[in-house]
């Protein structure tokens, strides 16, 4: 565990000396060019503004009105059946549609089971071994305006339920 | 599809609201919701001004060429459409780097720098061939060690609270596998088709 915090803590500030001390060595105008791209970082973040709050907003709706919740109650019993644990059965769902809800839901799972249960373990290899389909493809689409996405929704929701199922496998057989 | 889903989640959330009144929280969520938004989009600003900076550096000193030259062989082949040096190839392996660390920030003004090359690529607003392998590697996850979930299991005093590690490897390694896999079958169901 150290050497992992030990990694990530050096990563970034060594990347960026790298960065640094080659620009210099190259006499490349380094403070220059930072100020020019960090111009488009304010750029992309107001452009990026409606499409989270649009997206968010859609979420939000599903979820305070009770709906996604019933829905998940309803399907619980048919997922039960194939061996799915019905504890893990809406952080499953919600992980590739809202990662902070994602993220709250498996912090609620280890608090109530505790990190070291079968149930804690596995929403860890969950929250850790997928990711928020539907935000990515609102951030990486949106900044740059594309309008037709074609199959890509498909594959990415397609690749969320092969990740979860790998997950529940893996830990069962790990730790089961 | 994205706009059917968009516009199916809200009226399905306001129906099932109309129905079973819990009408009053749908109308708080979407303020506190619009707002929280903002406050996201906001709070990006910091991360993408700090991480483009940084990377308009990296590119002009030629950081990110040397890059793409090293990892050509694996790259070349997830995406062939892009030509071999071109800075996408700098900027998508910047992405990956940067996921499989577990330093999302720093990833997603990666992964937009990558898009926008592939964009000027494809030239057109419908999404390309190499775009989609990219989001799909991005939405499986890529990431190898979770630091927000080690430090969660951390807070709960966990025994062991990285012993999930081995399996989150293993589970990102099948769900990234079949990412390429069904990505594929999408692009050659789809050219087969035109």
């Amino acid at each position: 565990m150290e050497l992992i915090t030990t990694v990530s803590a050096w990563l970034i500030p060594c990347f960026i000396a790298i960065v640094l001390v080659t620009a210099t060595f190259k006499k490349v105008p380094s403070y220059e060019l930072f100020v020019e791209g960090g111009k488009e970082g304010v750029k992309m973040a107001f452009s990026l503004l409606p499409f989270l709050v649009g997206m968010i907003v859609s979420i939000s709706i599903l979820r305070s009105s009770g709906a996604l919740e019933a829905f998940i109650q309803l399907i619980s019993p048919l997922l039960t059946m194939v061996g799915i644990p019905p504890d893990i059965i809406p952080l499953a769902l919600v992980r590739p549609i809202s990662g902070t809800a994602a993220l709250g839901m498996t912090t609620e799972l280890i608090d109530t089971h505790g990190p070291d249960s079968f149930i804690g373990r596995l929403a860890s290899t969950m929250q850790g071994s997928t990711d928020t389909t539907l935000y990515i493809l609102t951030i990486y689409f949106g900044a740059i305006g594309i309008k037709k996405m074609r199959y890509a929704l498909k594959v990415g929701l397609l690749a969320d339920l092969i990740g979860i199922i790998a997950s529940i496998v893996i830990v069962s057989i790990l730790f089961g | 599809m994205v706009n059917v889903i968009w516009a199916a989640m809200a009226l399905v959330g306001i129906f099932y609201a109309m129905l079973n009144g819990t009408m009053d929280k749908v109308n708080e969520a979407i303020f506190e919701s619009a707002n929280e938004a903002v406050t996201l989009s906001i709070g990006l600003i910091s991360v993408l001004v700090f991480w483009l900076g940084i990377m308009k550096i990296a590119e002009e000193a030629g950081i990110l060429s040397i890059l793409a030259r090293l990892f050509r062989p694996i790259v070349v082949r997830l995406f062939p459409d892009i030509p071999k040096d071109h800075p996408a190839i700098g900027y998508i392996l910047s992405n990956f780097t940067a996921n499989i660390f577990g330093l999302g920030n720093a990833a997603t003004p990666m992964g937009i720098k990558a898009m926008e090359q592939m964009k000027q690529l494809s030239g057109d607003d419908t999404a390309s061939r190499s775009m989609i392998t990219f989001l799909a590697l991005n939405t499986s996850s890529l990431t190898l060690i979770p630091t927000t979930v080690i430090a969660i299991r951390m807070q709960y005093n966990s025994v062991s609270p990285t012993e999930i590690v081995g399996a989150t490897i293993l589970a990102t390694l099948v769900s990234s596998l079949s990412a390429i896999v069904i990505d594929r079958i999408f692009h050659y169901k789809s050219k087969w088709r035109t």
